[in-house]
């Protein structure tokens, strides 16, 4: 089993875009180390030749019409954004 | 006049032979809840203006134009959006937002006229087993205030336990609405994934989120499945399905029925008393004209890690929506566009929750999907063939909810590991796919313990009809708890 290090965890953490410190990173390393070390009980198992399931229900391809339907109001939909300005949503600065 | 201890039958005898009104009802709910929920906290935002204005609306309809839960005060889980009441899903994320349109069943409540009264707290996003991992409050169990109502519907099933409400909805991923059932003593139903519409449902992990009714009795629960079930075109995954009349199918005969015990439930781990509770149980329904014989779900013990591993990576990918900009919680420190996403995330998530989209994003991530992600999907095959196999001869399964009854406060939560294991026996049936009711069956120092039963899939018919031939047989679920001593009823 691979040991998860610290650097990994804040790799990880990067691409779920969360912040954490060093001691959180170290935290989070034991902590998924002892779960992921607990899921390896998965290997105990012969898989080669089954299935994966996706989903339970023996469903494809839900289709519906193709037919445009008017959206929600734009009023409404700024209801909950923090800062907004003539219809727009502000968001920080992207570019220096 | 009491409430609190009334089936929804009973309650519209008394506004039929105008004892009570719908007013007065919902005025009673605020009430109770006012008294009893500084101490059982399952509440976060309640509507109290909102809901007595319906209630008096409601007054004037017909009686003939009323069906069987017309008028009744229900809760929500705060993972279902409502228009215009506050929905957080227990997370700092989402304080104050707003919804501007709600979900499908919380329309389908709003059109068989039943009272929204407010949003019930839970774990974050659904994430846990105690309630401990809402940002707002912990909700205790009205049977004992230093123990959890299990989760995370954890305030969904206490506010029925306290009686502040007779109707909650929960939802359930891997126990969410049968373990808190079952730790508060009431009656808690998993449907068949695509039973119900989860459009609104804030997700978790879409492929074994499901929403449900929590009551006090099994009459009850099957009429508030009636209201909420069906097709939508809004989720694609709701299944096309007819939908009977699930009241209907207690018709009190379980004779020749065939059950599967299977031996994994009774195994290492689960306490003396559930096992006992549920031996009891199976003799109950033996008289009734049952029979039953041990199984093997050979693949249960693969279960959690099944769980844990598709549940995360379902969720890193869904959580991923919470990103300061349209709605939610927006971080004040942030100097480019990545510190916004990543302090807004890392301010506004709690730990659980950061904990599994690690782990979700690291299963998912290149060089380990294989080896987590798919693979887990893979076991899923198995364990669903587990039940397909024993559903081959045996009508349902039969096992404890839960492996104790409710824990203390604080006792589990620094241990991630132990906590989860609270699951062992509700995760394989969301894997599965397949219905699944807790009822209650006992006590152990004065804490309930709940009978699961666990049917084919869409069979939540037989289901019904066997926790209500269990529950007329024993009193179990006329017991009330500690809170109800000295409170108004």
């Amino acid at each position: 089993m691979a040991k998860i290090t610290k650097e990994e965890v804040i790799e990880v953490a990067h691409l779920a875009r969360l912040a954490i410190t060093d001691d959180e990173a170290v935290h989070f390393a034991d902590q998924l180390q002892a779960i992921t070390n607990a899921m390896e009980l998965l290997n105990e198992l012969d898989t080669e030749n089954v299935e994966p399931t996706t989903h339970v229900l023996s469903m494809v391809n839900v289709l519906r019409e193709d037919k445009a339907e008017a959206g929600l109001d734009r009023e409404l939909v700024l209801k909950n954004v923090k800062e907004h300005e003539a219809g727009q949503i502000k968001v920080p600065t992207i570019l220096d | 006049m009491s409430l609190a201890d009334k089936t929804a039958a009973q309650l519209q005898e008394m506004i039929h032979t105008k004892e009570t009104t719908i007013a007065e009802m919902a005025e009673k709910a605020f009430g109770r809840i006012a008294e009893l929920d500084s101490d059982v906290d399952a509440f976060l935002a309640l509507d109290q203006e909102g809901a007595l204005k319906k209630a008096a609306q409601l007054d004037e309809v017909a009686m003939d134009e009323r069906g069987p839960l017309f008028g009744l005060p229900i809760g929500v889980k705060d993972n279902i959006v409502t228009e215009g009441i506050e929905t957080t899903a227990s997370s700092r994320i989402l304080e104050g937002f707003n919804p501007i349109y709600n979900a499908t069943v919380v329309e389908k409540l709003n059109a068989a006229g039943m009272v929204i009264v407010g949003k019930l707290n839970m774990d974050e996003f659904a994430m846990g087993s105690s309630n401990e991992n809402s940002y707002y409050k912990n909700t205790k169990n009205p049977w004992n205030l230093e123990t959890v109502p299990g989760g995370s519907s954890g305030g969904s099933a206490a506010a029925v336990a306290a009686g502040e409400v007779p109707f909650t909805l929960g939802s359930d991923t891997g126990g969410s609405i049968r373990q808190p059932a079952a730790f508060c003593g009431v009656v808690g139903m998993k449907p068949t994934y695509g039973r119900v519409s989860r459009f609104g449902l804030i997700a978790y992990a879409s492929s074994l989120d499901q929403i449900g009714p929590i009551t006090r009795t099994v009459k009850d629960n099957a009429l508030l499945l009636n209201v909420i079930s069906g097709h939508d075109e809004k989720d694609s995954t709701s299944a096309n399905v007819e939908v009977p009349d699930f009241a209907a199918a207690l018709t009190g005969d379980i004779n020749g029925l065939r059950i599967g015990v299977p031996k994994e439930y009774f195994a290492e781990g689960v306490g003396e008393a559930a096992k006992q509770a549920v031996r009891d149980a199976l003799k109950v329904l033996e008289e009734k004209g049952a029979t039953w014989e041990e199984i093997s779900l050979p693949h249960s013990k693969y279960a959690l890690a099944t769980y844990y591993l598709i549940a995360s990576s379902e969720a890193s990918s869904n959580l991923s929506r919470f990103d300061g900009i349209r709605y939610g919680y927006r971080t004040e420190k942030a100097g480019n566009l990545l510190e916004f996403y990543m302090n807004t995330r890392s301010e506004g998530f709690g730990d659980e929750v950061k904990r599994r989209i690690m782990l979700g994003t690291y299963a998912l991530s290149s060089g380990y999907y294989d080896a987590y992600y798919k693979k887990a999907q893979k076991v899923r095959t198995l364990i669903k063939q587990d039940f397909d196999k024993a559903f081959e001869k045996y009508d349902v399964i039969i096992g404890p909810t839960t492996p104790t009854p409710a824990f203390k406060i604080g006792e589990k939560i620094d241990d991630p590991l132990t906590m989860y294991a609270n699951d062992i026996l509700t995760i394989p049936v969301n894997l599965a796919g397949v219905p699944a009711i807790s009822i209650p069956c006992g006590f152990e120092n004065g804490l309930p313990l709940g009978l699961q039963i666990i049917g084919k899939y869409f069979d939540e018919e037989t289901v019904y009809r066997v926790a209500d031939v269990f529950e007329q047989a024993t009193d179990f679920h006329k017991k009330t708890p500690q809170v109800w001593e000295g409170a108004a009823k």
